[in-house]
């Protein structure tokens, strides 16, 4: 079996990634919303990888309801998009700065 | 109020207030004449009053009265009394005052007869000799001061009588201002007495001086010097400013913008001679620093001197007088410096009456000119007024130490006096005394010539009707005339040499400083004085003046102009009054306005306005200009701004905890 | 002890890894899509190795098949056919790059094998064979945590009306002829006359 820290470089891992896709995209906000995906996921394995490490399914519960609310989350985000796109006819993150101060 | 003489001293005070009032208040609806008639009256039975209380005191030789009636405020322990001080000094200064007060009153009668300010004025000089009075009875430092500001104060009032002339606002400014840096030293100086005797009260402050004498007090830290010798130094700066010596004598010349009737009471008789009264009256103080003696005799002759010599470049008659009285009064300090205190005030008398003269008569030539002070439009007078004349000359007389009149006891004594004085400085203070004697009938046969004698400059409508002034104003001068000849002599013996003198416990000299009593072995009487003047050296430096003056004037008149065009250089230096006011004008007033502009162009425009209140403004826009960029409306930034967080919150983490 | 787990585990994980990357750097918003559907399979594995049987499989059921789902019908449906590639890559890129490497450099290093490695947290026993996970999560979830389990589903409940919300769009009203109504008109449905007064008059003030 491999040690719980490959597990957790694993996640690590990917949660760089969820990162680095965060704030290094510029094309379109999709990515964005899938790189949210990714660090939810890399989460989920450290969790899960923990509560197999030491036999408490706590954390398995606590995945349960990441998923759920990262469903959720994400259907939310989608229909968030659906809006945006109807009014700005554009996705990509560098149009949206209608926050600028 | 137990003693009666007190009371007595406290109504004589309150009359004159109650003419100024009466005068100020209800003058325009009485009228001239009832006003008039009311004031002087009331003066006049100040002044019999006082006589009364001379009598009692010095003739007599009754104890000292130092009474309370009043408590003015009560500080913690501090109590401050209205009370009257009572003593050989004070009823003496007190009929002098009253004397030349009453004189003056009414002089006014015929001097102020066509102006319009009449009744205000007779209400402004009561005043002053109101405040006169109070300075002179006063038992403390607060109550002195009272008197002190009040004759200030009406100084001011009086030389800017006229005050729709611009000369004349700007002289009484002048002269309040002055005063005022004087006064400065004063408050010091009874802030001083308060800290470190704990009671303003001359007999407390006295009788605990010798214990004071070697005590320090700290000025600014790590700067110590004795306690009485910063008093007696803060008290002279207040006499400087009141007594017009050097270099705070130069409000004098500018107060003849006023009057002459006040001239003469304040400027020659009375408040210029408050200073010298307080140091005085202060002698048991002054005795324990002989550096403060030291610093006096040096600028009393830098004054009598210096002074003199100015008045000899002077054309308008009144500055003449006025710069002589300067140079008098430098002969009064110079008699306090060596501690001889009773010469001083003996100066003192004999200087009021003949300087108050000497200025009265001059008001008398100027009013029968019609208001001309200029001497070179004057001359040949001698023919059209000659009670004037007379009485001028017995003046200048006096004035120049002729025996037997009265300046000539008086002068000698000083001179005298400095000669034999061991404290350091009498050499240089003897030096300018000598020579003032001889600069001091130059001036003043100078004018007596130029305004009396040689051909007539006067403006060509007036001659002809050049007459003798009313007897309003001639029985004044006649009146003054008399003490100026005989009281010299009468009270010479009896002020400086008999024993006890006529001063007696007011006055207090250590025995090593004590001239008079040295001079007093020398003494054979005040006839035999007289006629052994002619082996004194100021005797003969005296007639020298008078011949030189005779020479310049009336003799050759045109070596003047030679000797103008020769030493132009001096002669400029000596108008210009050696520089004291242009001193003054550029550093001192272009120094304050300038340093109001940089205070406020720059302290309150740039720092206080454009730092401090504009530009905290100014600099929340820029931090929020600055500020806004972070907000760039990318998600991506911000997501990026947060990962910087978690990498800094990481390091931390890893690294410090 | 390279293992077949071990095996299992590498493999997958790289492909899990490998996918990520394609995610982020993909162009073809499609192809972004599908990778992170890869990478939800391999992470499936993972979990499945880790003894994680119903939330492996839940993982691919709720999350690959609905979420991915929707994502490829939001993009197919967003019609996302020119891509901007005019500003290449981001200006922040070495910046960027610097810092996520920065994060996942020091994360690794704190999970190194010290604390977490074979000696310091075994690998537990593994189960019976009749050990079911989803009932012990099941036992689990009714009993223990049976109130967070209802809060789930009203989030889910108001996600589902916040989605809708968001997104509905008004019926569009269509204006409709009906010429027989048009030609059996009166003027009396189009013209009301009224009376009325004039303005009172005014007072004179």
């Amino acid at each position: 079996m491999p040690s719980l820290s490959e597990f957790l470089i694993v996640g690590a891992l990917l949660f760089g990634m969820g990162i680095a896709g965060i704030i290094m995209n510029r094309k379109n906000i999709i990515v964005l919303l899938m790189s949210i995906e990714l660090i939810l996921l890399s989460v989920n394995t450290n969790f899960i990888a923990f509560s197999y490490f030491l036999s408490n399914y706590t954390g398995q519960i606590f995945v349960f309801f990441v998923l759920t609310v990262a469903a959720s989350e994400a259907a939310i985000g989608l229909a968030i998009l659906v809006v945006l796109y109807r009014k700005r006819e554009t996705i990509e993150v560098e149009e949206l700065d209608a926050l600028k101060g | 109020m137990e003693n009666p003489l007190i009371l007595i001293a406290l109504i004589m005070t309150l009359l004159p207030l109650a003419g100024s009032l009466i005068a100020g208040l209800l003058g325009p609806k009485l009228g001239r004449t009832l006003t008039h008639y009311i004031v002087v009256s009331l003066v006049g039975i100040a002044f019999l009053l006082s006589c009364y209380l001379f009598k009692v005191m010095v003739i007599d030789k009754h104890m000292s009265v130092d009474e309370s009636f009043y408590t003015w405020a009560t500080a913690g322990m501090m109590r401050f009394d209205v009370a009257f001080l009572l003593d050989r000094l004070s009823a003496t200064m007190v009929m002098i005052v009253l004397f030349i007060s009453f004189m003056v009153h009414i002089y006014t009668i015929g001097y102020m007869a066509d102006d319009p300010g009449y009744t205000r004025f007779f209400s402004y000089v009561s005043m002053f000799t109101f405040a006169m009075l109070v300075l002179v009875l006063a038992d403390n430092f607060l109550l002195l001061f009272f008197g002190w500001e009040g004759v200030g104060l009406v100084s001011y009032l009086l030389i800017g009588f006229w005050f729709k002339r611009e000369t004349a606002v700007f002289g009484s400014l002048k002269a309040f201002i002055v005063n005022r840096i004087g006064d400065i030293g004063f408050l010091l100086a009874t802030a001083a007495v308060l800290m470190h005797f704990g009671t303003l009260t001359y007999h407390d402050v006295f009788t605990q001086a010798p214990n004071f004498i070697n005590k320090m007090m700290t000025i600014v830290p790590n700067v110590e010097a004795p306690v009485i010798t910063v008093i007696c130094l803060l008290l002279f700066i207040g006499a400087m400013g009141k007594s017009a010596q050097v270099p705070l004598h130069v409000w004098l010349p500018e107060s003849m913008e006023g009057p002459t009737p006040i001239s003469a009471l304040i400027h020659a008789a009375t408040m210029v001679t408050a200073g010298i009264y307080m140091v005085a009256r202060m002698s048991p103080l002054f005795e324990f620093s002989t550096l403060t003696l030291t610093v006096i005799l040096i600028i009393g002759g830098t004054t009598a001197f210096f002074m003199g010599v100015l008045a000899v470049t002077q054309y308008d008659l009144k500055r003449v007088i006025a710069y002589s009285t300067i140079s008098q009064l430098g002969y009064m300090a110079v008699a306090l410096g060596v501690s001889a205190y009773d010469a001083a005030i003996f100066h003192l008398i004999t200087h009021a009456f003949f300087k108050a003269l000497l200025f009265l008569a001059a008001g008398s030539v100027i009013i029968a000119l019609h208001h001309e002070q200029d001497m070179r439009k004057m001359g040949g007078l001698a023919q059209y007024m000659p009670i004037t004349y007379i009485t001028f000359t017995i003046g200048a007389l006096a004035l120049c130490a002729i025996p037997p009149f009265s300046g000539f006891y008086s002068k000698d004594i000083i001179i005298d006096a400095v000669r034999l004085s061991t404290i350091p400085g009498a050499g240089y203070a003897y030096a300018c005394v000598l020579a003032g004697a001889f600069i001091t009938p130059l001036y003043t046969f100078r004018a007596l010539f130029m305004t009396f004698h040689t051909h007539e400059r006067t403006d060509p409508s007036l001659r002809g009707h050049i007459f003798e002034s009313p007897w309003v104003v001639l029985i004044p001068l006649i009146a003054l005339a008399i003490p100026s000849i005989v009281a010299g002599e009468m009270l010479l013996g009896p002020m400086l040499f008999y024993y006890p003198k006529m001063l007696g416990d007011s006055i207090f000299v250590l025995p090593d400083h004590n001239v008079i009593n040295q001079l007093a072995t020398e003494y054979h009487g005040s006839k035999l004085m007289a006629l052994e003047a002619g082996k004194t050296l100021a005797f003969w430096l005296a007639m020298g003046g008078i011949f030189t003056a005779w020479l310049f004037t009336a003799g050759f008149p045109q070596w003047s102009t030679y000797l103008k065009k020769r030493f132009s250089l001096l002669y400029s230096v000596l108008v210009r009054k050696y520089g004291f006011d242009d001193f003054n004008q550029i550093v001192l007033v272009h120094g304050a306005q300038k340093t109001g502009h940089l205070f406020y162009d720059v302290s309150d425009v740039k720092m206080i306005d454009g730092v401090c209140v504009n530009g905290s403004g100014r600099f929340i826009r820029w931090f929020a200009q600055a500020a806004r960029l972070l907000q760039t409306g990318y998600i991506y930034h911000y997501a990026l701004a947060m990962v910087l967080g978690i990498l800094i919150f990481l390091i931390w983490w890893e690294f410090y905890v | 002890m390279l293992t077949t787990v071990h095996m299992i585990f590498y493999i997958f994980a790289t492909i899990a890894i490998c996918s990520a990357l394609a995610v982020i750097t993909l162009r073809n918003p499609v192809h972004n899509v599908l990778s992170l559907v890869l990478t939800f399979f391999s992470m499936a594995v993972i979990w499945m190795l880790l003894r994680a049987e119903f939330l492996s499989l839940i993982l691919l059921l709720v999350y690959v098949g609905a979420v991915m789902t929707l994502f490829l019908f939001v993009v197919m449906m967003l019609n996302i056919t020119k891509e901007s590639q005019s500003s290449g890559f981001v200006r922040y890129f070495p910046v960027s790059i610097i810092i996520v490497l920065l994060l996942i450099g020091l994360t690794i290093a704190a999970l190194g094998p010290d604390y977490f490695g074979l000696k310091t947290m075994p690998a537990p026993l593994p189960e019976p064979a009749d050990y079911s996970n989803t009932r012990h999560l099941g036992e689990l979830l009714y009993t223990n945590y049976a109130y967070p389990f209802e809060i789930a589903g009203v989030l889910l409940l108001a996600a589902i009306v916040a989605a809708i919300t968001l997104t509905h769009r008004a019926p569009k009203r269509r204006k409709v002829q009906n010429p027989s109504e048009q030609i059996a008109v009166r003027p009396s449905d189009r013209v009301r006359l009224i009376k009325m007064s004039p303005e009172p008059k005014q007072k004179r003030i």
